[in-house]
């Protein structure tokens, strides 16, 4: 193992005991990395493979009338097709959501859904086969946004969902929020919207599916999760879950990208199986825009109550998803637009509603920080509108409202440790907040904004009762440790986070662990690279499994050196005498006398989190083991004559717990800054319709990489990083997430920043030049100073489910879990007076 | 047809090595590293010249492979990512990578390491901007790039044979919070 050079102490030096964990090392992926080894999903290669496409649906909604499959078979080179109907079953992420087919049988649903699939013996041969399959459609009326959606509940997209268009349909109040708001001395009600987007991955999906002589299939793959697609193969293929076998391949980005089971795995498998040969398919990089499940585009009404001193008095937020044409983590997705927002400041009482609906373009899912980065938007802007009115500053107002370590908020959700305070403070001293904040010259400005976010998630995406992670250890005589676990690399770091639990427990080097991961039929299940899960779960399991086995091997040296186990330390490559640390041996003699002892020796953990005290339908959202905190302050250049802005300075600080890898926190850290600048101020997954007489397609107006701009080199601001460590006792060693939180402050602080640059309100991201302009015009001509969406969609949720907060003496139930949802007027679609929908 | 096209036979000179190749004349040099010669540590993001993580070394420049026909390479030096460490031992540039954790997916890293290198090649001493100017084809969706300029510079810094050029202790810890 080579520590990194610097020698340095961990942030903060809390934990001296640590000899490992804290400190910065290269990962254990690095070197296979920086030499071109690491295998990815396209690198793999097999005898006697062939080569798949997809034809895909050039129109948004459309029956099939026809396929001629024909001409395509003739080819040169093609050796087989498969339809629809070769694949009959539906699958889907979600067990509520199991809505789509690995190929429509009858009707397509956006551009780019999968109809036929065929193999040849070259890519070439296989891309000529699939540009001579013919398919005849029967045009079906098309949907492009939420309200469109609402207007049209006939025909319906699925025979699925909660009514017409509406997928799903949300609505939950804790505490009784109007009566709350009388009190409140200064309300502000904000429309919000958030573009949608997409993960952008720098490597396009890719899977090799190999057949086995007695009947079971293996699969290599670009997934996030592993798990969830063996299950969804073992649904549509019919067979045996144990004659699958999924190995993910370490993925090349994912950001939630690769979360979901998608067609083309499926096509592969059944592909292979049908030929007897291995089957290759890579998406091209307009596949991977259409195939997408990345943000939501959301639309927000939030309604908020304040004391005249900044105390927040109660919150009704009301969100709109545009969901795109199939279920994928959606219903989640709805959820996860509210769950979180109470997680940061302590909101006494809060409604929250919400519609997902669908569209004919393609679906949206799980982008990192998941349904939150959009409220989180809304509701960080509204704070800085709320300290200015009361005239308050708003990092102060914020300090006000936190949220206790180990509270329980209004939803139910029991926070653990809580570093937000010292994140603010950081960044408010790093940006000399309190001396430049409005006082800079108009054109500059600092925003600030903080955010929280999941550990991992409480439940899994099925019902069950088994563990979400887990590890199994194999020592020998060598001195060698196999560690054997689900999880996923996807870029984050995962790997090591779990082989540097293990060393530092048994007090070995990581290059004395040889790592076997995410191989659904040699590694424990772990349910997937997502949630910001892996750290808490998967490190707390090999944690255990490295825990069981010191004690086997404690044991057997105990007997040896007859010292009490108790008195025996692991470290160094020893074990030894604490009271005598001559007395002892080295590692491999250690695990020798143990499998002398015990004979072959190997030890499993597995981690489950615990219950959550939410007992409400819906309270499955939003439950983590543990929160992470950041704060960030940014510092923007706006030139109100031409609407560009520029971002000049981050200053972003986050609260880890715990570091496992010093060196990988910070690098999702400055990632998190980056990415949350792309959406803030670039990135957009915009759709267009085109005209009749070009089949009226709603198409991706972007579906190139040169033409979805994402910051270069030359567009990243300065960055300062402040790392928190505010132990959680659920995290191992007490870390916690540190992925996707730091993305979520940035687009709200961007927001903030303006403002204070320039006095004027851009209420959507991405913000855009003319979005400022239109604001400033507007604010010449003595009009709100303002540019955001229109109204909320019309749309009448009914009766909320009621739930008691824990301040009100609930248990955590509904009190009227039958009425909940029902209209006073049932049956009859509220008019839909609203056109305004997000501007552009 | 495409798949009618001509094939034609070829030496290439890869890494040093001159090799016999057969392939569709119109295949690109990305297809041809990655089907034909088995280097598949040059990686694929768009095929279009949008992102610069097929990235390689032709004569000593950066060239994106996917835009280039390798039956237009007869007798050119072509570098990949496979042939920058000499035997086990890793280019500083490498080394400063895998340190820093300047890889995280390690999907764009060969296009950038070899895009680096021809920069150092170059330049002993680059500023943070020279670096920023020479990567800016490369995309990187992980790093938000700074571990990446951090890491050219220590390598540059040891191609120097400065040996204090490792980065400062708070781009790794992040920064000290004095109160």
């Amino acid at each position: 193992m080579s520590d990194y050079s610097l020698e340095g102490q961990s942030p903060g030096g809390r934990r001296q005991d640590l000899k490992l964990i804290g400190k910065a090392y290269r990962r254990v992926d690095g070197p296979a990395k920086v030499t071109g080894q690491t295998v990815f999903a396209d690198d793999y290669t097999a005898p006697r493979m062939v080569f798949m496409k997809l034809k895909r649906s050039h129109l948004p909604h459309a029956r099939i009338v026809g396929i001629d499959v024909e001409k395509a078979l003739a080819m040169s080179g093609v050796v087989g097709v498969l339809t629809g109907r070769d694949m009959p079953d539906t699958f889907g992420i979600l067990p509520v959501s199991q809505d789509e087919h690995a190929l429509c049988p009858d009707v397509v649903r956006f551009v780019g859904d999968p109809v036929v699939a065929v193999a040849a013996l070259t890519e070439d041969e296989a891309e000529e086969a699939m540009r001579a399959i013919v398919v005849d459609y029967e045009p079906l009326p098309t949907i492009g946004s939420v309200q469109e959606a609402l207007n049209t509940p006939e025909p319906r997209l699925h025979e699925y969902g909660d009514e017409g268009n509406v997928h799903k349909r949300i609505t939950m109040e804790f505490g009784d929020v109007e009566a709350a708001l009388k009190d409140a001395d200064l309300i502000l009600e904000d429309d919000f919207f958030y573009e949608g987007n997409t993960h952008l991955p720098m490597e396009q999906h890719a899977t090799v599916a190999v057949p086995e002589p007695d009947g079971k299939v293996t699969l290599y793959s670009s997934t996030q999760t592993p798990h969830y697609l063996h299950k969804a193969l073992t649904k549509v293929l019919g067979l045996k879950a144990s004659h699958i076998r999924v190995i993910a391949a370490p993925n090349g980005g994912g950001f939630g990208g690769k979360s979901d089971p998608f067609n083309h795995e499926i096509c592969a498998a059944k592909m292979a199986l049908k030929l007897g040969r291995p089957v290759k398919i890579t998406l091209t990089r307009e596949e991977v825009f259409y195939c997408h499940r990345g943000r939501h585009p959301v639309q927000m009404h939030m309604k908020t109550g304040f004391t005249k001193d900044g105390r927040l008095v109660a919150q009704h937020l009301q969100t709109a998803l545009d969901g795109g044409a199939y279920g994928s983590y959606g219903v989640a997705s709805t959820y996860y637009t509210g769950a979180l927002q109470t997680v940061t400041y302590k909101l006494p009482k809060y409604r929250f509603d919400s519609i997902r609906c669908f569209t004919n373009k393609p679906p949206c899912g799980p982008k990192r920080g998941h349904g939150t980065p959009q409220p989180r938007f809304g509701w960080e802007v509204q704070l800085d509108k709320a300290a200015h009115a009361l005239g308050l500053d708003p990092a102060q107002l914020r300090l006000k409202n936190l949220v206790e370590p180990g509270e329980v908020t209004a939803n139910w959700l029991k926070v653990g440790s809580i570093g937000l305070r010292k994140c603010i403070e950081a960044v408010v001293e790093g940006s000399g907040w309190n001396e430049r904040y409005g006082k800079l010259p108009f054109g500059r400005g600092l925003g600030l904004a903080c955010s929280s976010y999941l550990t991992g998630a409480g439940l899994p995406i099925y019902w069950n009762h088994m563990p979400h992670s887990g590890a199994q250890l194999k020592l020998d005589r060598s001195g060698g440790v196999a560690l054997f676990c689900g999880e996923t690399e996807i870029g984050q770091g995962s790997d090591t986070v779990i082989a540097a639990c293990v060393a530092e427990v048994l007090g070995i080097g990581l290059d004395d662990i040889r790592l076997c991961v995410a191989d659904t039929d040699l590694t424990p299940v772990d349910l997937g690279s997502y949630s910001s899960r892996v750290t808490i779960m998967a490190g707390n399991a090999s944690i255990q499994a490295a825990e069981r086995a010191k004690e086997l091997i404690a044991e057997a040296v105990a007997q040896r050196l007859d010292v009490p186990k108790g008195r025996l330390v692991f470290a160094d490559h020893r074990v030894f005498d604490a009271g005598d640390p001559e007395t002892g041996m080295s590692w491999q003699e250690a695990v020798q006398c143990a499998e002398s002892l015990h004979g072959t020796l190997g030890t499993t953990g597995s981690y489950t989190p615990p219950r959550s005290p939410g007992r409400y339908r819906g309270a499955g959202v939003g439950p983590s083991p543990a929160y992470s905190y950041s704060a960030c302050v940014v510092e923007v250049e706006v030139d109100p004559d031409t609407g560009l802005m520029r971002v000049e300075h981050v200053w972003m600080a986050h609260d880890v717990g715990q570091c496992i890898n010093a060196a990988s926190v910070m690098g999702q850290i400055e990632g998190s800054i980056y990415m949350g600048l792309a959406e803030a101020v670039m990135e957009e997954s915009a759709f267009k319709r085109l005209p009749k007489n070009r089949s009226a397609a709603l198409v991706h107006k972007i579906p190139s990489m040169l033409d979805y701009k994402s910051p270069t080199f030359l567009d990243m601001p300065k960055m300062s990083s402040y790392v928190i460590e505010d132990p959680d006792p659920n995290g191992p060693f007490g870390a916690k997430e540190v992925g996707q939180g730091p993305l979520l402050p940035m687009p709200p602080a961007v927001a903030n920043a303006v403002f204070d640059a320039v006095g004027v309100r851009v209420d959507q991201v991405p913000i855009h030049p003319h979005m400022i302009l239109d604001a400033l015009a507007a604010k010449a001509k003595g009009r709100p100073p303002r540019f955001g969406p229109g109204a909320f969609p019309a749309f009448d949720f009914g009766t909320p489910l009621k739930v008691p907060t824990p301040d009100e003496g609930g248990d955590g139930k509904a009190t009227n879990p039958e009425e909940a949802g029902i209209r006073k007027d049932q049956g009859t679609m509220p008019e839909t007076s609203n056109t305004g929908g997000p501007r552009r | 047809m495409m798949n009618d096209a001509t094939q034609v036979i070829q030496t290439l000179k890869v890494n040093g090595e001159e090799r016999r190749v057969m392939f569709p004349a119109h295949h690109t040099l990305l297809e041809v590293l990655r089907e034909e010669c088995g280097l598949t540590g040059t990686k694929h993001g768009c095929e279009l010249g949008e992102c610069g993580a097929c990235t390689v070394l032709v004569d000593g420049a950066p060239v994106l492979s996917c835009l280039v026909l390798a039956a237009d390479l007869e007798g050119a030096d072509i570098q990949t990512v496979e042939g920058m460490a000499e035997g086990q031992t890793l280019h500083p540039l490498q080394e400063s990578f895998a340190e820093l954790g300047a890889a995280q997916c390690g999907y764009c890293t060969p296009g950038m390491l070899l895009t680096a290198k021809a920069l150092l090649d170059e330049c002993e001493q680059p500023t943070d901007e020279d670096v920023a100017e020479a990567l800016a084809g490369n995309l990187c969706r992980c790093t938000g790039y700074a571990k990446i300029v951090e890491a050219v510079q220590w390598a540059a810094a040891k191609v120097r044979g400065d040996e204090d050029g490792a980065p400062a202790d708070e781009a790794v810890f992040g920064k000290e919070i004095r109160s």
